[in-house]
């Protein structure tokens, strides 16, 4: 009996395994291959050289900052990003000051509001900020200059002490829009009464945050860091449009790009390769770390 | 013992799915990188050689064409085309105009499938270094010592302009063919400098002083690209000091020479290059803007000039203003005693087409390269797009009513034979990072002239002692 049904499983699983393995597993392999070769990418044979590549990455200066600006990525987008994100999905749902429990004045506004810049294509968003840092005629400088804050005004993308802050903002600004939905949905999920009962108990709107909402959305910012956790890792494309070339001084260079421009600029396909190699350690290191320090906590069922 | 069946809730099936993209985003870059192993036969078509067709190609062979599709556009390609199907009317030749040459053309490399001519330019040009030190590309020793194609007794080399197959020269052998002969110097508009009365200066001096003297009237002196292009102004900087010191100056720099850098008339030019940033002479703001909203702002008037290549007037002609009448300036040197006459130019030959070598008709290839080397090709290619083409005197001294075209006739003409360039940054693209990046924190005034130069020596020399690097002297 349960011999046929293992047959059962097996027989609906063999395709999606065999796509698996041919369309991720193989290029991962193969990838890890190449890696140990001094491949420039244009030739049929690729010379092996062993660890080469991996004992230069770690001596390379290049790579340890690269590495060091996706850390401050990890850092600080998630964590802004979904700051804001709660924030404001608590004031478009729970935060109406008219006794009941509904978000502000005009709240279906400011949620469409918000997931605009989530549907413009990233090199779109990319283009577009382009436009407002630039330093000559510049939507931001200019507005600083408005309000009498031209002091305040950068050189943003060419100024190594801003422009690295100056692309987390746009990924802020790019990213806050889909968490504030996602958000929105798990605070509507959490029952009505639940609200009712804290307020006729006495919880202020503030208390009612931090002890019945956060804590009921636990789940949803965990699967939100993740998402954010990758973005951060990636960052590709954003990058490569504002600061095509690293930065200033190197001072926004990740390990994308610069995996991108030793492969495609430098001609160092085994190299490169090696980066990626890294690159993909590293997230698996990080999910496994994400999911181990929350696992044991008891979840809440409603 | 638990005999409850493990459930699959919603949370766990979220989880799942992270942890999925979370792995997936590794490797989607990786696996850009994979290929398919090949081993191609490197034969090609082969006819009957005779004088009109020098090479023995096959009149029926077909031909793979593909081109740069940039500021120059295709049509001359597609024109020279046209000739080669008058001559060989049996051949039938397929013509691709594309933008991202090595995203493109890399597989097809790896396959052993490649085009048989390549006009391998633009933002993702294949790096040349990278394809001669892999033997893809083939030699063009017998396309130079070919009868040209208007005179038989003349060969295609004594057609074509002084020291220009230099930057397609590995180890003493030509591997690409650069076709369009850019010089490089500053750029500004004649009635902006009528209006005030200032003049093109000849000694680095004049230049300073003038640069003051734009400044005073309210527009900034200089701009450039700092995000996509700082070493644009790096040309300059090897001007000075090959203008002062001679080209073996740079040319120890191309031969990551020990202490190249630090050479007296490096040092010389450095400092003159610093010290316009210490004076505030470029557009505020530079460092920020990428090399096509520097050039649009100096259209624009608010900088009085601009460094870079002749392609500048038909990369802006959509923008510029009219009785803008953009004109060329040769950068003038430090002092009137150096090695080389104030004329001197920067010549860089860009817009390289190459012969791959295991090209399934390699020897059209080659006859292509030839009949692009005609006098009616290389006129079509200038009366089309203001540049100029390497095949000498082609279009004599008509500048097709461009004062662009006509300043660099002037200057090229006054030149003569004292034409430089340099080339560690085609042949090493790791320096080439380097000095984008080192240059930009000079001109930004974020590190000075001293500095600029050791970190640049020593990148030199860590280049010069990395075995894994292929090295090529000049």
């Amino acid at each position: 009996m349960n011999h046929g049904k293992t047959r059962i499983i097996l027989l609906f699983l063999a395709l999606p395994l065999a796509l698996y393995g041919a369309l991720v597993v193989s290029p991962y392999a193969q990838a890890f291959s190449i890696s140990l070769t001094s491949w420039s990418g244009f030739t049929a044979d690729k010379p092996f050289v062993g660890f080469d590549n991996f004992q230069r990455l770690f001596q390379d200066p290049d790579f340890w900052q690269a590495l060091g600006h996706n850390g401050l990525l990890l850092l600080v987008v998630p964590l802004v990003t979904i700051a804001l994100g709660l924030f404001f999905a608590a004031m478009l749902n729970v935060g109406g000051s008219d006794g009941k429990v509904a978000g502000v004045r005009g709240s279906a506004l400011y949620r469409r509001v918000y997931f605009l810049p989530h549907i413009l294509p990233v090199v779109i968003t990319a283009i577009l900020w382009q436009f407002i840092y630039n330093p000559q005629i510049g939507l931001l400088n200019g507005g600083l200059d408005a309000i009498g804050l031209g002091g305040l005004a950068h050189t943003w993308l060419g100024d190594p002490a801003v422009a690295l802050w100056s692309l987390i903002a746009v990924m802020v600004w790019a990213g806050v829009g889909f968490y504030v939905v996602l958000f929105s949905a798990a605070m509507q999920s959490i029952p009505r009464d639940i609200f009712e009962a804290a307020e006729l108990d006495g919880a202020g709107r503030f208390q009612t945050l931090t002890r019945i909402t956060l804590p009921l959305l636990r789940e949803s910012v965990q699967v939100a860091w993740i998402y954010l956790g990758i973005h951060a890792l990636d960052a590709f494309a954003l990058f490569m449009v504002l600061t095509p070339t690293g930065g200033p001084d190197n001072s926004t260079m990740v390990l994308s790009q610069y995996l991108y421009l030793s492969a495609f600029g430098n001609g160092k396909f085994g190299y490169a390769t090696a980066i990626g190699v890294m690159l993909s350690l590293l997230s698996l290191l990080l999910t496994a770390l994400t999911f181990r320090g929350s696992r044991d906590k008891n979840t809440i069922e409603f | 013992m638990n005999t409850q069946p493990p459930t699959f809730s919603r949370r766990s099936l979220l989880r799942a799915t992270a942890v999925a993209a979370f792995a997936v985003s590794g490797s989607g870059l990786l696996a850009a990188c994979a290929s398919a192993d090949g081993d191609a036969e490197s034969g090609s078509a082969k006819g009957k050689a005779t004088a009109t067709n020098p090479f023995g190609i096959d009149e029926s062979a077909a031909l793979d064409v593909v081109v740069f599709k940039g500021g120059y556009s295709d049509e001359y390609a597609k024109f020279d085309e046209e000739l080669y199907s008058e001559k060989y009317p049996k051949a039938k030749i397929s013509h691709s105009g594309i933008t991202e040459i090595q995203t493109e053309l890399q597989p097809r490399f790896v396959a052993g499938n490649p085009p048989d001519v390549i006009d391998n330019s633009g933002a993702k040009k294949i790096a040349m270094g990278t394809l001669v030190a892999d033997d893809q590309l083939a030699e063009l020793a017998d396309l130079l010592k070919a009868p040209s194609a208007d005179d038989p007794d003349t060969t295609v080399e004594d057609t074509l302009l002084p020291s220009t197959l230099d930057v397609t020269t590995f180890d003493g052998k030509v591997m690409g063919l650069p076709y369009v002969f850019t010089v490089n110097g500053f750029w500004y508009s004649q009635t902006l400098f009528d209006k005030h009365g200032w003049t093109w200066p000849t000694t680095w001096d004049g230049l300073t002083e003038l640069a003051a003297k734009i400044k005073k009237a309210g527009i900034a002196p200089f701009a450039y690209g700092g995000t996509t292009a700082p070493d644009y102004f790096f040309s300059p900087l090897m001007a000075l000091a090959a203008k002062q010191g001679g080209v073996d100056v740079i040319k120890a720099i191309d031969n990551l020479e020990a202490k190249a850098w630090q050479a007296e008339p490096v040092k010389a030019a450095a400092e003159a290059i610093a010290g316009l940033a210490s004076s505030g002479y470029f557009l505020k703001g530079s460092e920020g803007l990428d090399h096509t909203q520097a050039q649009t702002a100096w259209v624009q008037g608010k900088a009085a000039l601009y460094h870079a290549g002749s392609y500048v007037e038909n990369e802006m002609k959509a923008i510029t203003p009219d009785g803008f009448d953009m004109v060329f300036g040769p950068v003038p040197p430090l002092t009137a005693d150096g090695a080389l006459p104030q004329s001197a130019l920067h010549a860089v030959a860009g817009e390289i087409f190459v012969v791959p070598a295991k090209a399934k008709n390699l020897r059209g290839g080659k006859e292509f390269l030839r009949i692009m080397l005609s006098k009616e090709a290389a006129s079509n290619f200038t009366e089309t797009t203001h540049a100029l083409t390497i095949v000498k005197g082609a279009t004599g001294d008509n500048d097709f009513g461009s004062t662009a075209l006509g300043s660099v006739l002037k200057a090229v003409t006054a030149a003569g034979d004292d034409l430089f360039n340099y080339r560690f940054m085609s042949w090493y693209a790791d320096m080439a990072t380097t000095l984008k990046s080192e240059f930009a924190n000079l001109l930004a005034g974020r590190i000075d002239a001293a500095e600029f130069l050791s970190t640049m020596q020593a990148k030199a020399d860590d280049i010069a002692a990395d075995p894994s690097i292929t090295k090529f002297k000049i």
